[in-house]
């Protein structure tokens, strides 16, 4: 094992691997898409309006996956239900249920369902065979869908949201305070963590959104919503530069205080983590896309031009977010906790841990995200058709 | 009053209780009152000759994995006045001693190492089921049947003690050799350490020599400003242990 300096002797084999990454990058892409679809249901901003169903069943997708890279790494996920069950209060982890839970069942599902009510009841009369059987289940058995009951669902479903926004900083901040709560390593242990992973959560959900409606556009041959897309840009830019500033203020602060983890620190990112975190974090995942849409707030771009910078800033962001995470996870546990050396964390390709099936838990989410357009069609013109 | 209907539902509810309370029950000698106990360790540097015997000791004691270590010596070289970067080594955790140093000048001495017992562990706090715990005598142990392996204490040590075990896959880490302890023995460790640097220490007991060696000596335990209530105490630690 390829090891600089001293580690204890228990470090230098990594204990979180790339599954740990791929959860808090998951549980971001939730939040951040939750948050989205709520501009348009909360703060009423319209131009947003054709992502929102869309978002809310991105969020959807990527939550129901969420817990399953957790699932994998355990070395007994047998004993996983131990957690509701009887839960260590003291443990930031112990939580993670009782939040997802509350997300899942208490916020999302629920929102989705009076989003998606009016269509499923429409959908259960004009179909047929199983399909009529699937629908008919999802109305749960409430099938009235006069304007009088539609508006209770309205209001429900703007109560469901608002709830649903502190909610979502809760799951993703929660995320950020089980690696800010661990004292015993510096690179996590900071109050600014949970902030930092809400608005990166923010960042990587919008960006992942305004992707999702540019492809599906595509595929299904429509015209993009300029306006929509362009609104989409602004607001992943302002959550860009706040959480750009945090990153910065936390990087500064380690520098001004440079305690005595700060070596360590500075020279794994200057070493190891140079290409992950200066390279694919900052430069290319964070300064480019900044600047890329700050030009286009500034200055008169066509549009054909903007599509495509969206397009590109948009992988560069989740490109980034991802990095960013890896940075967190696998960079936290690069150094000994004695300051006196490094490890290397190997990648392998085939393992419970390994690169296929981190690929497969962020491929899996899309193809939950197709099978549900599929059932519950997102697109404005599909609503005013089953109405008529 | 309870009746028989309500007892046919109350025994299967203190069945499965009861699971659980014998789960959390660590080995030990009838006799034993844990509350008459608080478990701590000295060990001193000045006595440390680096054989790894203690090391070897622990792994046959409890069966420790190779390549794993509940306790493991470091040897330490500080050529200068900067006690921040001291040269250390622990080949294979010291568990076959040490070849012959070829550092010129300054300092140098071993440091056995192993998990400091906290009063205020972070492993424990961190535990999301609560399979680690710390015991009423103050060791922390680790109930591998309710362990999910999650590897979270492991990120909480800030010493380094624990791992996971490769093949139970549950969280692992120095037991104070709780099984021999709650007996009146002493710990692995300690039994094979030949020149006495290392001292199994009842902080309860008023009669154990702890007492008055603390009062009498300059000791020190690891990382205080972590606040974890260590109760490995090393007696004339230098500035540069880490």
């Amino acid at each position: 094992m390829p090891v600089d300096g001293f580690m204890y002797p228990n470090e230098i084999e990594l204990q979180w691997s790339v599954l740990i990454v791929v959860y808090p990058f998951v549980t971001g892409l939730v939040a951040g898409a939750f948050i989205l679809a709520s501009l348009e249901r909360i703060f009423h901003v319209d131009a947003v309006k054709p992502t929102y169903r869309l978002a809310m069943l991105t969020a959807l997708a990527f939550l129901l996956v969420a817990p399953l890279p957790l699932q994998l790494h355990l070395g007994h996920p047998e004993r996983s239900l131990e957690m509701y069950l009887t839960p260590h209060r003291s443990s930031p982890m112990a939580m993670f249920g009782f939040v997802y839970l509350w997300y899942l069942m208490a916020v999302l599902l629920l929102e989705v369902w009076l989003d998606f009510r009016r269509d499923i009841v429409l959908l259960s009369q004009s179909t047929t065979g199983w399909r009529r059987l699937l629908y008919r289940a999802l109305t749960l058995g409430s099938s009235n869908i006069s304007q009088g009951a539609l508006r209770v669902d309205e209001r429900v479903g703007w109560v469901v949201t608002l709830i649903g926004i502190p909610s979502a900083f809760l799951l993703h901040g929660y995320v950020g305070f089980i690696f800010g709560t661990v004292k015993a390593n510096p690179w996590w242990s900071s109050p600014l963590m949970p902030v930092v992973f809400i608005f990166s959560a923010m960042v990587s959900g919008i960006a992942m959104v305004m992707l999702v409606y540019m492809a599906m556009m595509k595929l299904r041959k429509q015209p993009i919503d300029m306006r929509c897309v362009d609104t989409v840009a602004q607001y992943m830019l302002y959550t860009f530069i706040i959480d750009f500033a945090l990153e910065m203020l936390d990087l500064i602060h380690r520098i001004s205080v440079a305690d005595e983890s700060f070596r360590s620190l500075d020279f794994m990112v200057h070493t190891r983590l140079f290409f992950s975190q200066v390279i694919l974090q900052i430069v290319l995942g964070t300064v480019v896309p900044i600047l890329a849409i700050g030009l286009i707030q500034i200055f008169h771009v066509p549009e054909k031009i903007r599509r495509a910078a969206y397009a590109i800033c948009g992988c560069l962001t989740i490109i980034g977010i991802f990095a960013m995470r890896w940075n967190v996870v696998i960079g936290g546990q690069l150094f000994s906790k004695s300051f006196l050396g490094y490890t290397t964390y190997k990648l392998e390709l085939i393992s419970r841990e390994g690169e296929l099936v981190a690929a497969g838990l962020l491929i899996l989410p899309f193809i939950i995200l197709a099978v549900l357009i599929k059932v519950l069609p997102p697109w404005p013109e599909r609503q005013t058709t089953i109405g008529d | 009053m309870i009746t028989r209907r309500k007892m046919l539902m109350l025994l299967p509810a203190a069945a499965f209780a009861w699971k659980y309370v014998l789960a959390g029950t660590p080995e030990m000698a009838s006799n034993y009152n844990r509350s008459e106990h608080w478990w701590g360790m000295l060990l001193d540097i000045d006595k440390c000759i680096g054989c790894g015997n203690c090391v070897r000791g622990c792994a046959t004691e409890n069966n420790v994995p190779e390549g794993y270590f509940r306790t493991w010596v470091e040897r330490y070289h500080v050529p200068g006045w900067r006690q921040e970067t001291p040269q250390v080594d622990s080949p294979n955790g010291g568990k076959d001693g040490f070849p012959p140093s070829t550092a010129v000048g300054g300092k140098n001495f071993f440091v056995p190492k192993m998990c400091n017992h906290c009063a205020e562990s972070p492993c424990t706090q961190v535990c999301p089921v609560g399979a680690t715990f710390e015991s009423p005598d103050g060791v922390v142990l680790v109930d591998e049947t309710y362990c999910l392996g999650c590897r979270y204490c492991i990120q909480a040590c800030p010493y380094g003690c624990r791992f996971l075990h490769p093949t139970k896959h549950t969280a692992e880490k120095c037991s104070l050799c709780y099984h021999r302890i709650t007996k009146g023995l002493t710990t692995a460790c300690c039994e094979n350490c030949p020149t006495g640097a290392r001292q199994l220490a009842d902080l309860k007991n008023p009669a154990d020599p702890i007492h008055e060696f603390l009062k009498t000596h300059s000791v020190q335990v690891l990382k205080p400003y972590l606040a974890t209530g260590a109760k490995a105490f090393y007696h004339d630690i230098d500035g540069s242990v880490r």
